[in-house]
């Protein structure tokens, strides 16, 4: 018999599909349905943001980060403030740092609803969408209630917060946290036995630990292959050595492994929640004690000269910070968000870099496509959570 | 561990090779001479009291007009040691510092994000490609002697190329059009 001619195809995916969560491109060498080589091409989102923030001050830096990982806006800005006041050496109230670890996980669940919407919705669970973002709706009521602004609401500034909380902000936070645990019972119901998702996912996009490590992957990814790093366990920030939680890992690190570990996080979040709801008085301290970096409360600008001129001064000149480098991580939704900061000792930032978690995830996708099926190379960069902001910035 | 200390653990795991403390407030700050770095980061890796298993982030910074005007930096996470720290290589312009891809495949991106935005070469890269900017672009944008905008001129420009009786010509044309 005589043999049959064969040869690769190469297909492009991208930067317009919509299931590349923005704008990734990816060229696909393909074998009939089996994936040979696969090769990302980003930068399609890049916006400079790096290069713009150091023509502006310290503060107005804050709005710039937060766009980085749009999904994760108040991740960004938490590791940005906390970067600068460690160069400042400004320590935070208490009250601030609760509100800080409730904004942050509030946040973690908005982040990994977008995620758990779109992941299923393209494995084939188009309902599971609208579902996830019934949800996220009331978490982005929240961000409106506390700043006036659902998607961006740089909340959390230097030296601590941009306002004491609003009326209501308790009983909307108590009113989402008392419905949103049957909400995740509701989605678990719908996928976690589901025949058709379980088959889609497990043993589909598998890595080990020591990969995992090896290409940069933190967070869900590499606690879906058995790591229990977490910054929040083992470096923490803003208080969380004081909450009671557990990090949920698990062992397979395949497509399904990766949706339960956010599962359970998601859970996760909801008992550090309500944790911080209970500590955080309706009122008190909201930013710390240093009239160098806070601004003076507005009825105070309003009827003394000193106050006045102190608010002309932060909002004219901006602050300086002592010249050195710094970098903090956070544990972000999608991993280690970190800023490094590098300050010349005057009032604008002389470098600041976003670690982007994405960016890593990007980079080790063909490892986790390579040989498997076209159809599943949806469902990996689905279980990566890439956000083409943070990837690009 | 402080800088110190890693010092000393590395002195004799990297022979003749000179290591400084940088200053810094929050974990282990380490200047490394480019010619050794390789042989350092397969030390931080390997050695049992380090482990630095994990590349966490490949970045520079510009000190434009210092020289050398570079600094490469290198933050490394040991995952069992719970240990940070911060890898320092001082560049030039010209300078080539070798890839540390073979220790951690992580860094492949990130020098080339490091190249593409400062211009700093990575020896031995396999693939030192511009990542975030267009394959044609000119330049390095985040060095700081890049303009923060550019104007170009315009790739074509013609001027109106008419005369006065030509222009009057019209405009008779115009008026007889519309009396018609």
């Amino acid at each position: 018999m005589a043999e049959l001619h064969t040869e690769t195809m190469t297909v492009n995916m991208g930067p317009q599909h919509p299931s590349t969560h923005g704008v990734l491109r990816l060229v696909l060498e393909l074998d009939g349905e089996i994936v040979q080589s696969a090769t990302p091409a980003i930068g399609y989102l890049h916006t400079g943001i790096e290069k713009t923030a150091e023509q502006k001050k310290w503060q107005q830096v804050v709005p710039l980060v937060e766009r980085m990982d749009y999904l994760a806006a108040q991740s960004n800005s938490l590791a940005y403030a906390l970067s600068v006041e460690k160069l400042l050496g400004l320590e935070m109230p208490q009250r601030v740092k609760d509100i800080r670890v409730l904004i942050a996980e509030l946040q973690r669940i908005a982040s990994h609803l977008i995620w758990l919407g779109t992941h299923a919705m393209e494995i084939g669970a188009v309902s599971m969408l609208f579902y996830a973002i019934r949800e996220r709706e009331l978490l982005m009521n929240i961000n409106e209630l506390i700043a006036g602004f659902r998607f961006f609401p740089s909340y959390i500034r230097i030296g601590g917060l941009r306002e004491d909380l609003p009326r209501g902000f308790h009983e909307a936070v108590n009113a989402f946290l008392d419905r949103f645990p049957k909400k995740v019972d509701e989605y678990e119901g719908l996928l976690s036995k589901n025949d058709i998702f379980m088959r889609r996912t497990q043993g589909v996009g598998v890595i080990s630990q020591e990969d995992a490590f090896a290409w940069g992957l933190l967070g869900p990814i590499a606690r879906a292959s058995g790591s229990n790093y977490d910054v929040r366990k083992y470096f923490p920030y803003s208080g969380y050595e004081t909450y009671d939680f557990e990090v949920p890992t698990a062992a397979e690190g395949d497509v399904y492994a990766r949706y339960r570990v956010r599962m359970r996080e998601l859970r996760e979040c909801v008992k550090i929640c309500r944790q911080a709801i209970k500590r955080i008085t309706p009122s008190g301290a909201w930013a710390c004690d240093d009239p160098r970096v806070v601004p003076p409360p507005k009825d105070k600008v309003y009827t003394e000269m000193e106050a006045l001129i102190q608010h002309f001064l932060i909002y004219s000149q901006g602050f300086t910070v002592p010249a050195g480098d710094v970098y903090v991580p956070v544990e972000g939704p999608r991993g280690e968000h970190g800023v490094y900061a590098v300050s010349d000792g005057t009032n604008r930032p002389w470098r600041i870099k976003m670690r982007a978690p994405s960016l890593l995830a990007i980079q080790a996708l063909p490892s986790l496509i390579k040989g498997g099926l076209i159809a599943d190379v949806v469902a990996v960069i689905g279980s990566n959570d890439v956000v083409m902001g943070d990837c690009d910035r | 561990m402080n800088s110190h200390q890693v010092i000393e653990t590395l002195t004799p795991l990297v022979p003749d090779a000179s290591y400084e403390a940088g200053a810094s407030i929050d974990f282990a700050t380490l200047y490394v001479p480019a010619g050794r770095l390789v042989d350092t980061c397969l030390a931080l890796r390997d050695t049992p009291s380090l482990r630095f298993n994990v590349l966490v982030e490949v970045t520079a910074a510009d000190y434009f007009p210092r020289d050398p005007r570079f600094e490469v930096v290198y933050h490394l996470l040991s995952v069992p040691n719970r240990l940070r720290l911060r890898l320092k290589v001082r560049a030039s312009a010209e300078a080539a510092i070798p890839t540390v891809q073979g220790v951690w495949p992580a860094a492949g991106w990130l020098e080339r994000e490091v190249w593409d935005m400062f211009g700093v070469v990575f020896d031995g890269h396999p693939d030192l490609r511009r990542l975030l900017m267009p394959d044609d672009w000119e330049g390095h944008p985040q060095r700081k002697d890049y303009p923060v905008q550019i104007r170009k001129a315009p790739q074509t420009y013609e001027p109106l190329e008419i005369s006065e009786e030509e222009f009057r010509a019209n405009l008779e044309r115009d008026r007889l059009k519309r009396t018609h």
